[in-house]
């Protein structure tokens, strides 16, 4: 048993160095292959598989991209960056050495943080597709990204806040999550701004009891409740907010546009407000194909949460994908160096998500974010207004 | 057919083979292209011996003084941060900073000291605080161990496992954000600019390690390991010397940590959490508990195959076997289940408690044929063995039950089975023997 | 005062109580192989993710009695397979097969799920709200620590009043003995997983009641909390683990109250080195001597 084991053992690890050395594929004369850096699993696994899922989607409604007069068959090269800060520098060398042309991701800014020197040592373009930390591209020429910034998003947030009467915020993040703990910064600073008062907590990870953070949200005489961490943590606070009465409204940025979300709050005496990218019906042409094509397609389904309603992620991952394209186009070449020269200049237009041009520091020119509200009745999202910073 | 070189020629043997592999590395790294899946192996290699530094350093304690300690990822976590902090360039620090003022420490050694000396003074700062990184995690080792080390076994474990979490959530923690950064990834650090730096280091410490190992204290922490208490009737100081292999053992953790920081080129102290412990004795396990050189070749196997050899396990597309139930995931059950074969069966791991040495190399390598060709017979012989062995234990059953059967049937026509003895007035009361 | 720290020592004691049925598994199974489970808070979170899967076929009391089940079948599985080989191997081997098998736990709960959260199904009366003075809580928060104690009772009572309860004590006395006496002493370390494992499944339908997200890590800080638990009441006895774990569950949420967020999980830790540094042998715990 035992001499059996180790042949067994030796056999298969030799067969794996042989396919690991042999394999990984290389674009070879007609594919071009687009890098896509998400997380599969982990804390924002579930945003991930949505914003994997728009590029998917995407690619298989336009599988080539022609370059000159030639023809190229567009491969996508995926791998899971494990919501791990750690494992994200590996997943992302695995992707360039699998000679992508051009990646997109991550949801989570964390992740991208640790990438960016990975793909800037390889002069490797990335666009960043819903990561809105300001870091992401801050100091990495390579790194492009298609949504708004945190900034500008805790701007938005705590005009909103101020707007609807609140004077006085909770605000819960994440220890050790660069997403929630930046947002809420930016959050706080805007809303002191504004003259209003904040408490601000943080959780550890890995907690699941947040029934003494609702507590204390209570307990200091908050108005509202702003937590934009991830979707994982947000259906507990949810249960909790019900379970204990918070009477008052969550806030929270665009992670929370997740139909894990609307479920969880489906039923629930709970009001919740988040600012994000796009609004279901925005586009009815890809709200139907998408749908259709979850419909059809069951893994992206079991993906997308079991139903089919839309997160923003994955309309904005759609946008990413097309952002990929006329960059490619826009260099005529399947080389990662000509393809990041390209992409400064580049502005697409019919996107799902509005218009895409990016400024100096890379990152897209957006002023306006959508404001939606959960209907808990039919657990769907109902857009409130667009709201600028100003 | 044992092979005895001399001296000499094991010394110069090792010095070509490191000269060989430094060379094979540096020039790797210089001239695969990025898009080559070569690349990987140059990535395996950098991480790889930087887990192994922290393969060997765990090894020390748990393999060779019997310590099981669970502390290795906080002290690696301490050591990422210690080195980071001291290397961010001053013009970096109101980016890294951003939400606490650019942070206290407004200024960089490395930059401190290549003003003054040049390259020469670049590495010099790259040197100092990686060897503060392992002074600093040395002495919170040596205050650690104060209560932690009268501990036993499983109870050492369980408090290292909590003292590593408390540091976590220390290094997060909002009020000391201007020196950690609280919540926020450290970036913009120095790093090494080529793969041989990582393996230069890990390999001159693990070569301390193993000198350590063969010196007098490596014989008294054997001696403790094997038997606290014979080891102590010897005169070997109990307390003194594990003191000192936890201190020692937690200065290389804290070195791999600066390493690991500069590989990653960012830190945050959220992935320094138990499952990084477990990995890292795992890798332990693999290469075998009690052997250096075993934990090298675990670190390198381990890194190989869950960041490159396996992924296609996720992608479901692996070894050109397609199959739907190969999506993310996949990888890692494969990976915890052949962990799981090695503990249970191949309990050893690798290399078991033996160490490379060349007369071993060439010895093995010298009765390789004649041992494969003797295979066959050997294995007849054994599987013949068992067998026997096997139609014994059978026999001896069939035995037992019918010995039963008889017994029942005795019993059932009411046949006392044994005569009680006479009872007598004293009774002789013998101390229980101790264990 | 009262009045403002109700609902965090409410939340604390029906998390205690749900440590406690944790925390009894670790503490029986130390009492008696001398092994900290690494894999039990595994378990517990394994019996949540089979629930969510079974509630969706099956009435709601076939799918607890179920998950009970399935969670003795598991714990007693992993020590035939995990344990039982390596009993005469050093300590530490057999420890490092119990990270082992909690590694393949949560990675192949990874490979299930997805990696996604998974939601516990809403069991109707037990997350009912209710309000209490000035909290407003589950009914779940109100159940557990009566469903505990009770439960505990009864172990209590099998443990002093039957032959497998006297059986049991001989064992974690001393174990060679016991079996030189004629204990069967694999039949003894069955029960104990079966008794550790079916109290996880219990409490693991009561804590995901309360909090509804199950993914992979989810029995990982519970279960070492736990474990800190029983080492707290003096491992090897069951009501100080029960002690231990409401004194854990209480103080976690009273510090959460206090506003010392970031260091709730620390200070588990901190209490745990505290208790061994004082009073190794916990609240409750006999003193062991190790003979030469």
């Amino acid at each position: 048993m035992k001499k059996f084991l180790v042949i067994a053992l030796t056999l298969l690890l030799s067969m794996t160095m042989l396919a690991g050395c042999g394999g990984g594929g290389s674009s070879d004369g007609d594919t071009i292959r687009i890098g896509v850096f998400e997380p599969a699993s982990g804390d924002n696994g579930a945003g991930g598989k949505q914003e994997t899922l728009g590029i998917q989607y995407a690619n298989q409604q336009t599988p080539t991209v022609t370059i000159g007069d030639k023809e190229y068959k567009v491969e996508l090269a995926i791998v899971d960056n494990e919501s791990d800060n750690s494992k994200a520098v590996t997943a992302a060398q695995n992707l360039v050495s699998q000679n992508v042309s051009i990646v997109l991701g991550s949801y989570g800014s964390g992740v991208s943080i640790a990438a960016a020197d990975v793909f800037a040592d390889a002069g490797m373009p990335a666009i960043g597709v819903t990561c809105t930390n300001p870091q992401v591209t801050a100091d990495c020429e390579q790194y492009f990204r298609i949504c708004f910034l945190d900034p500008f998003q805790g701007t938005v947030l705590a005009n909103y806040a101020w707007e609807s009467g609140c004077k006085k915020a909770y605000c819960l993040s994440k220890l050790g999550d660069d997403y929630s703990v930046g947002l809420v910064n930016y959050f706080v600073e805007a809303f002191k701004k504004l003259g209003g008062e904040v408490v601000e907590e943080q959780f550890p990870d890995k907690n699941s009891d947040f029934t003494s953070y609702v507590a204390n949200a209570k307990k200091a005489g908050c108005d509202v409740f702003f937590s934009p961490v991830s979707t994982e943590a947000a259906a507990l606070i949810i249960d909790q907010a019900e379970a204990q009465a918070l009477g008052m409204p969550i806030l929270a940025g665009d992670t929370w546009d997740s139909n894990v979300i609307t479920e969880a709050a489906k039923g629930k005496n709970v009001d919740i407000t988040v600012t994000t990218f796009y609004q279901e019906g925005g586009n009815p042409e890809f709200d139907e194909g998408i749908k259709a094509w979850m419909d059809e397609n069951s893994d992206a389904k079991t993906n997308n949460g079991g139903n089919t309603d839309l997160a923003a992620v994955t309309a904005m991952g759609y946008d990413a994908y097309y952002v990929a394209l006329e960059a490619i186009k826009a260099a005529g070449s399947t080389e990662p160096a000509d393809i990041l020269a390209a992409l400064p200049d580049l502005s697409v237009s019919g996107l799902v998500c509005g218009d895409v041009s990016f400024n100096e520091t890379g990152d897209a020119n957006k002023t306006e974010a959508f404001v939606k509200k959960c209907n808990t009745e039919t657990g769907a999202w109902e857009f409130v207004k667009k709201q600028s910073a100003e | 057919m044992d092979i005895r070189l001399n001296k000499k020629t094991k010394s110069a043997l090792s010095v070509a083979a490191i000269a060989l592999f430094l060379i094979l590395v540096y020039i790797g790294d210089m001239n695969i292209p990025a898009g080559s899946s070569w690349k990987m192996l140059i990535t395996v290699i950098e991480k790889g011996s930087i887990y192994a530094l922290v393969a060997a350093s765990m090894n020390l304690l748990n393999g060779f003084t019997g310590l099981f300690s669970l502390g290795q990822a906080g002290f690696m976590l301490i050591g990422a941060y210690t080195y980071a902090i001291f290397t961010i360039p001053a013009e970096s620090h109101d980016k890294v900073y951003q939400y606490f003022d650019g942070g206290v420490i407004k200024w960089s050694i490395v930059e401190i000291l290549e003003a003054k000396m040049g390259i020469f003074g670049h590495y010099l700062g790259m040197f100092i605080p990686m060897l503060g990184a392992g002074l600093i995690v040395a002495v919170i080792a040596f205050l650690i161990g104060i209560p932690v080390l009268r501990l036993k076994s499983d109870y050492l474990a369980i408090a290292t496992l909590g003292f590593a979490e408390i540091l976590r959530a220390f290094f997060q923690w909002n009020t000391l954000g201007p020196v950690t950064n609280g919540s926020n990834v450290l970036r913009k650090y120095t790093t090494y600019d080529n793969a041989v730096f990582p393996v230069i280091i890990g390999g001159i410490c693990i070569a301390i390690i193993l000198l350590l190992i063969n010196s007098t204290y490596g014989r008294a922490f054997r001696a403790i390991r094997d038997d606290e208490i014979a080891a102590e009737a010897m005169g070997i100081n109990l307390f003194k010397h594990k003191q000192m292999s936890f201190i020692i053992s937690s200065f290389f953790a804290g070195i791999s940590g600066a390493l690991l920081a500069m590989f990653q080129t960012t830190i945050n102290a959220t992935p320094f959490n138990t499952v990084m412990t477990y990995e890292i004795l795992l890798i332990v396990v693999i290469g075998g508990i009690g052997s250096i050189t075993g934990s090298i070749i675990g670190a390198f196997l381990f890194t190989a195959a869950s960041e490159w050899w396996l992924r296609g396990l996720d992608a479901g597309r692996w070894l050109g076997i397609q199959a739907d139930f190969m999506r993310p995931g996949f990888r890692k059950v494969v990976f915890a289940i052949l962990i799981m074969l090695i503990v249970l069966f191949y309990s050893q791991g690798i290399m078991g408690t033996r160490e490379f040495s060349w007369d071993g190399f060439f010895s093995w390598w010298k009765n390789l044929p004649a041992n494969l060709k003797a295979w066959p017979s050997r294995h007849k012989a054994k599987a013949a063995a068992k067998r026997e062995a096997r139609a014994v234990k059978a026999a001896a059953k069939a035995k037992a039950r019918e010995a039963k059967a008889s017994n029942e049937a005795r019993k059932a026509s009411g046949e006392a089975l044994f005569t009680p003895l006479p009872v007598s007035d004293t009774v002789m009361v013998f101390d229980k023997e101790g264990r | 005062m009262l009045h403002t720290w109700l609902p965090y020592i409410l939340a604390g004691i029906a998390v205690g109580g749900q440590y406690a049925l944790i925390a009894i598994g670790y503490t029986m199974v130390y009492g008696i192989l001398r092994l900290i489970n690494f894999a039990h808070g595994d378990v517990f979170m394994w019996s949540g993710l089979i629930m969510v899967y079974l509630i969706t076929v099956l009435p709601l009391w076939v799918s607890v009695i179920l998950v009970i089940l399935f969670a003795i079948v598991l714990g007693t599985t992993i020590e035939k397979v995990a344990y039982r080989p390596l009993r005469s191997a050093p300590r530490m081997s057999i420890m490092i097969s119990a990270i082992g098998v909690s590694y393949l736990l949560q990675n192949f709960a990874l490979y299930i799920t997805g990696g996604l959260t998974k939601t516990y199904p809403a069991i109707g009366w037990l997350q009912k709200t209710v309000t209490i003075g000035s909290a407003t809580t589950k009914m779940v928060t109100l159940i557990t620590p009566v469903l505990t104690i009770v439960l505990v009772f009864l172990l209590v009572m099998l443990i002093k009043h039957t032959k497998i309860g006297m059986a049991m004590r001989a064992v974690s006395r001393d174990f060679e003995t016991s079996s030189l006496m004629g204990i069967d002493i694999n039949r003894v370390i069955t029960v104990t997983f079966v008794i550790g494992c079916g109290l996880a499944a219990i409490g693991s339908v009561l804590y995901f009641s309360n909090y509804t997200g199950i993914n992979p890590m989810s029995g990982a800080m519970p279960g070492l909390k736990a474990f800190v638990a029983a080492v707290f009441g003096g491992i090897g006895s069951v009501p100080g683990a029960v002690v231990g774990a409401f004194v854990i569950g209480v103080c976690e949420n009273l510090i959460k109250g206090a506003g010392w967020t970031t260091f709730s999980d620390a200070f588990t830790f901190v209490l745990l080195i505290v208790i061994l540094m004082v009073k190794p042998t916990g609240l409750f715990g006999e003193k062991n001597i190790d003979k030469v």
